[in-house]
């Protein structure tokens, strides 16, 4: 497990975090494909989903929150930083979890960088203890 | 009551081929890098057929083909265009039950959908725009006396689709019906979850259409549907996805300058004013089929209503009825026909709904029904299944605002007019609702307050080929069935003709 460096300016906890095997394939996809980015989707289908591209493919804009960034490099190693967006009106209905990027088998993908190895991002929520989610 | 046969076994009304290659230009073509991908079957887990995995240079071949076909597909006539769609659905009715079982393989959806709604449907979306295109009309307006504006409708020439997985053959159909009836000449992607029955369809009807009118080129996301959609050789784009990907699909037309429509899902409201409990009659029955269709194709459905909105007064007996009705729902092997409940598209999907179950219940959200993973057990054991979920909560909760397609609904209550409409319009989405009330200026007046595209009063669920759908806010752009979706396939050329032979004097 990682946790991604806070973004978002004020906070003092991070709100995301990575299980060991979503390192492991970000690794992998970073020496196909080069630097990457995470844009969390909503919506049908693939949806509600983290979305990863080459980092630039997908453009940000005002209307998007950077949650964190991560560094998915082995310890000792340069920097691979991999920031992760979501829509800032999405955000607002997503701000009092933490977000675990996880992986698991599957298919599923819109664009995402890596659907062709037969695996899947997905997101795991937990409460954060911080935030007060239906005040 | 019956069970069809397994796609292969002895007694299957069809069998896949173990391998399927691109349609291109009339043909099956081989993929230009030579790769493949497994297809799945929800139903049981297991894969039943390879197919070929599209590439940038696939999708320049299926381009090279359209871009040969169209100029003359769009000179056609109307006639002969109308005819050969009409063909397409007759071939679609002879062989109904062949289909339904090849989606049903293909998809985990239970048999007695496609058998009575998604392949009914498509054939007769393909009449409905073979006939709309034939009524169209260009108009003319008269500027003064020696002037006229003549309007004709054109074709666009060479479009891109990218179609969804919850319904592979009607999501095809809804818009290759438009853009073949308008004259174009389509690359069309299938999702990677659900390559084949599309495949299948187009054994049938390939020899219909003209060479290279309609290309079909599997791949993944990244490596098909992206050289598609940003290809400067189409001339429009439609996609049926997610938000990420939509917003993706607007970057890439906007770096060509060509029309975008997306069709991005929903968070669908479905409202049960208190006068609907005044009789137990047939239409309270109605109305409580209304809140369980939830779980029409286990809820994956961009429109699903996965938020019943009841009024206070009959909250808990509404609700009540609604859990013991959804309860009786049978989950089982999708072939069967008595099925109700079938299979999750993919392993994927499967996992995201139990994350959103996980999610309800840390929100505190009241489990009231299902919840859990099934295991069919025999055949079925590997396959994906979930029952049917309700929740009782908040509607701030992210279980009520994200759309987790699947079998999952979310209920909270309400108490007056106003603050229900509030609590319905607050969502991202705006694709679908449902009204139910027996007075008709309150399921008028909540219809047109509700901010979604498609308002079912007293009825969800019906996709007729002459309904407009199409979302508000983030559920998207444009709209699909109904003659307006002909515009997104079309341009306008307007002929401003001078009958004067004065100069305009000047210079």
């Amino acid at each position: 497990m990682i946790e991604a460096r806070i973004a978002i300016p004020g906070e003092t906890k991070p709100r995301l975090g990575m299980t060991a095997e979503s390192i492991d394939l970000l690794r992998s996809l970073w020496r196909t494909h080069g630097p990457l980015m995470f844009h969390q989707s909503g919506g049908c289908c693939d949806g509600s989903s983290p979305m990863c591209f080459a980092a630039g493919e997908f453009l940000t804009g005002g209307s998007d929150v950077l949650l964190g960034v991560f560094d998915v490099a082995p310890a000792g190693h340069p920097e691979q930083l991999i920031d992760f967006w979501m829509s800032g009106e999405q955000f607002a209905y997503w701000s009092h979890t933490y977000l675990t990027v996880d992986v698991v088998a599957g298919r599923g993908s819109g664009f995402s960088l890596e659907a062709p190895e037969g695996v899947r991002f997905l997101i795991r929520s937990t409460l954060m203890d911080t935030a007060e989610p239906f005040s | 009551m019956t069970v069809y046969a397994a796609p292969g076994t002895p007694d299957s009304l069809m069998a896949f081929k173990p391998r399927y290659e691109h349609w291109i230009g009339g043909e099956w073509v081989k993929p230009i890098k030579g790769q493949y991908f497994e297809n799945v079957s929800p139903v049981n887990g297991k894969p039943f057929t390879e197919v070929a995995r599209g590439t940038a240079e696939d999708i320049d071949a299926a381009l090279d083909a359209a871009h040969k076909a169209a100029p003359a597909w769009g000179k056609t006539s109307t006639t002969e265009r109308a005819a050969v769609l009409h063909k397409i659905a007759d071939v679609i009715e002879a062989n109904l039950q062949m289909l339904a079982v090849a989606e049903t393989w293909d998809n985990g959806k239970p048999i007695r959908e496609p058998l009575n709604a998604d392949l009914p449907l498509a054939a007769d979306h393909f009449r409905y725009f073979a006939a709309a295109i034939r009524a169209q009309e260009g108009h003319f307006a008269e500027m003064d006396g020696d002037m006229t504006a003549y309007h004709y409708k054109e074709p666009l020439g060479v479009v891109g689709q990218i179609i969804p997985w919850n319904f592979p053959i009607l999501m095809a159909v809804w818009k290759l019906a438009p853009a073949l009836a308008a004259g174009n000449a389509v690359v069309l992607k299938p999702a990677e979850q659900t390559p084949a029955s599309i495949l299948v369809l187009i054994e049938l009807i390939g020899d219909i259409l003209p060479p290279g009118v309609l290309n079909i080129v599997n791949g993944f996301g990244a490596e098909a549907g992206k050289p598609l959609a940003s290809s400067p050789r189409i001339r429009k784009i439609a996609f049926t996805g997610e938000t990420t990907t939509g917003r993706l699909i607007l970057q890439y037309a906007s770096a060509n300058i060509i029309p975008a429509t997306l069709e991005l899902g929903g968070k669908s409201p479905n409202m049960f004013f208190s006068d609907v409990a005044d009789h137990d009659d047939a239409y309270y029955d109605k109305a409580q089929e209304g809140f369980a269709l939830f779980a029409f194709n286990q809820g994956e459905v961009c429109t699903s209503p996965s938020r019943a909105l009841i009024q206070k007064p009959i909250y808990d007996g509404f609700l009540g009825d609604a859990v013991k009705r959804t309860a009786l729902a049978v989950q089982g092997n999708p072939l069967d026909t008595d099925t109700q409940v079938g299979a999750q598209a993919s392993n994927d999907q499967l996992e995201k709904i139990l994350s959103y179950i996980d999610i309800g219940k840390q929100e505190g959200a009241t489990l009231l029904l299902g919840g859990e993973r099934v295991d069919l057990g025999g055949d079925l054991s590997g396959g994906f299944y979930v029952q049917p979920t309700i929740f009782e909560g908040h509607n701030k909760m992210r279980l009520f605002q994200e759309e987790i397609f699947g079998p999952v609904v979310a209920v909270t209550s309400f108490n007056d007019y106003d603050d229900g409409i509030s609590i319905a319009n607050d969502t991202l989405y705006g694709l679908g609702a449902g009204v139910w009330s027996r007075n008709g200026n309150i399921a008028y007046r909540a219809g047109r307050d509700l901010q979604a595209g498609r308002v079912w009063v007293n009825n969800y669920h019906a996709y007729p080929a002459g309904a407009a759908f199409g979302g508000y806010k983030s559920s998207g752009i444009g709209r699909e069935n109904s003659a307006l979706a002909l515009d997104h396939y079309q341009q306008t050329k307007n002929l401003l003709v001078s009958y004067s032979e004065n100069k305009l004097g000047f210079f």
